[in-house]
Order: C-alpha cells, then structure tokens, then sequence
C-alpha cells in the first residue's frame, strides 16, 4: 500500500469523523433550550427528504430536472409499501423488485 | 446484542448490493482488496467513497479528494446534533465510538427506536457495528470478485433508494413532520439544481427544520388564542 494512499484514506477519515463526534460530545453534556430541541426533532425527517427527493427528480452533471426516471416511478408504490407497513426489509425487498420489473417493461 | 443485530439485518440488505459495487468501482479505479476495506474501515460513509474513486480515477489531487469528502459527510453534523439528546449521560469513550457508526441509515433506524421504552445505547451501537462490518465486508467482496455479478440485476440499484423511502416514512409522525419533509425535499430539489457540489443537503435541512419550529410556535398560539376566545 502507498503512503500517499495512506495519507488520503486517513484525511478523509478525518475528515468525515469529526463532524460526527463534535456534536455528540458538546450537545450530550448541555441543556438544550426549547428552541434547539425542537429544531433536532425536525432533523431527521428533514435531511432524509433532502436526500431523497432530489436523486429522484434530477440527473446529469451540471444537474437538470427529469422526472421521467424509473426511480421516481417505482419509488410511489414503494412509499405506499413503506407507509402501510412500516417494515424496512419489506420496503427494500418490494422496492427492488417493482424497480426490476420496471426495468423490464419497454418504455413506449 | 440481539436485538441490535436483529434491527440491522434490513441496513445490511441495503448495503451489501452498494457495498459490492463501490468494491468493483474501486478496483477498477486500480485499488487493492485491502486498500478498498482500509476505506471503508476508516471513512464509513458511502457516497463520498464512490465520490472519492471517482476522483482518484480522474486523477484528483488528495486535497480536492479531502475536501469533497468532507463537503459530502457535512450532514452528520445534524445528525449527531440530533442523536445527542438520546445519548445523555454516556462517557466520551463511548460517545466517540458511537461518532463513528454514524449514518443516514443507521441515524434514522436509531432515532426511530430511540422513542421506543426497549431501546438503548447498547443496542443502538451494536446495530451501528453490524451495520459497519456489512459494509467494510461487502466492499472488499466486490473487490475481490464482484464484477460477476451482473449490472442492475434484481434491482439491486434501487434497495439503497428504497430504503431511504422507509427510513423517511417512519420519522413522519404527524403533519407538521410531513411539512417539514415535503419543504425540505423541494427546497433540495431548488438547491440542487443552482448550486453545483452537496452543500444543497445541509441547507435544505436547516431551514426546513426552522421553518418546522416557526410552524410548531405558531400552532401553538393558535392554539392558545383559540381557547381564550
């Protein structure tokens, strides 16, 4: 293994901890005003929105909006899936087969 | 230790298809079984990994490489913000080894379990390691030999977006939830489409998340002029 391979793994490491680890250890020991505890609670639902929603809807590099994916198709019946179930492994299951019989359906 | 393992066996699903292909990716990038697993093992966070192999194999330079990575994992910054409320009380050993098991999808499984009375530290962080080690086991798989498996087979491509699908589902517990997740996706949307780079995840987060709290407060004092009227 290079060094400099070494040195890169290593930075990004870095890197990508201590955003993970500074919060934790600041805001665990803290009381938390009203305000920011309401605003985390938010967090969750909001940052896997903002992750989803736009893999689904855009494409390309400079990114363009295209909302005839597949993804975005199959993606309705698996949200359906996911509300009235509520099961993880269900969801990914279903999910990756409607989104292998898309890719088998000739798109007119 | 069961019940943690027990959670994550869905997350190991996810990964595994993710995990190989990133593997056939990095190898055909010119990377070693064991380089690829020291990745893995010392980043632990997906996209900016495949981001980094792709930089490597355009020939990027270790800063560039450094600082998009670090631009792509800035969300765990919210995320463990948000964990911290669940995680009172723990030593800093522990909570430093917890940092490191920290990612969209065990975030989200975690903060949902975390409202259930059965749930706790101990079992959070075991479903974080098997999580870890599904991920730094099937990324070398895919080192090793995973160009057999064909491309797009089963929809194997789509069991990382469906699992986010679920993950969402289960953080919305009521309307102002869904609000919150509907602003959030479109401001995304918006934000992805001016601005070049990742920096669009963050934004999107925060302000939705305030204009989230802005919504709750104002609730609340409809609320309260309603029962004074």
């Amino acid at each position: 293994m290079k060094a400099d391979y070494l040195l890169l793994v290593l930075g990004m490491g870095i890197v990508t901890y201590l955003p993970r680890w500074i919060p934790l250890i600041v805001l665990s020991r803290r009381e938390l005003s009203e305000w920011l505890r309401q605003w985390l609670d938010f967090i969750p639902a909001a940052v896997l929105s903002a992750l989803i929603l736009p893999a689904l809807v855009t494409t390309g590099e400079p990114r363009h909006l295209d909302v005839l994916q597949p993804a975005l198709l199959v993606s309705i019946p698996t949200f359906l899936f996911a509300w009235r179930t509520r099961s993880l492994a269900g969801t990914v299951i279903v999910g990756m087969a409607l989104f292998w019989i898309a890719g088998k359906i000739p798109i007119p | 230790m069961k019940d943690g393992v027990a959670a994550a066996w869905p997350i190991c699903l996810g990964y595994a298809p993710i995990g190989l292909a990133f593997g056939v990716l990095a190898q055909k990038a010119g990377l070693t079984p064991a380089e690829i697993g020291l990745m893995s093992l010392l980043v632990f966070a997906g996209s900016s990994q495949f981001i980094a192999v792709s930089m490597l194999s355009g020939g990027a330079g270790a800063i560039s490489i450094v600082l998009t990575t670090f631009t792509v994992n800035l969300r765990h910054l919210l995320m463990s913000s948000s964990l911290a409320v669940h995680l009172r009380r723990l030593n800093a050993g522990w909570l430093s080894l917890y940092a490191y098991g920290i990612t969209d999808e065990s975030f989200a499984l975690n903060m949902t379990r975390f409202r259930e009375e059965s749930w706790d530290w101990r079992r959070a962080l075991v479903l974080n390691h098997t999580a870890n080690l599904a991920w730094i086991a099937s990324t070398i798989i895919g080192g090793y030999g995973g160009r057999f498996i064909p491309a797009g087979a089963f929809g194997i491509d789509y069991a990382l977006p469906a699992m986010f699908i679920c993950l969402l589902v289960l953080q919305l517990r009521g309307g102002l939830y869904v609000a919150v997740a509907i602003i959030s996706g479109l401001l995304a949307v918006a934000f992805s489409l001016m601005f070049p780079g990742n920096a669009y995840i963050v934004a999107a987060t925060a302000v939705a998340a305030t204009i989230g709290v802005f919504l709750l407060r104002w609730k609340g004092k409809a609320r309260e002029s309603g029962e004074m009227s």
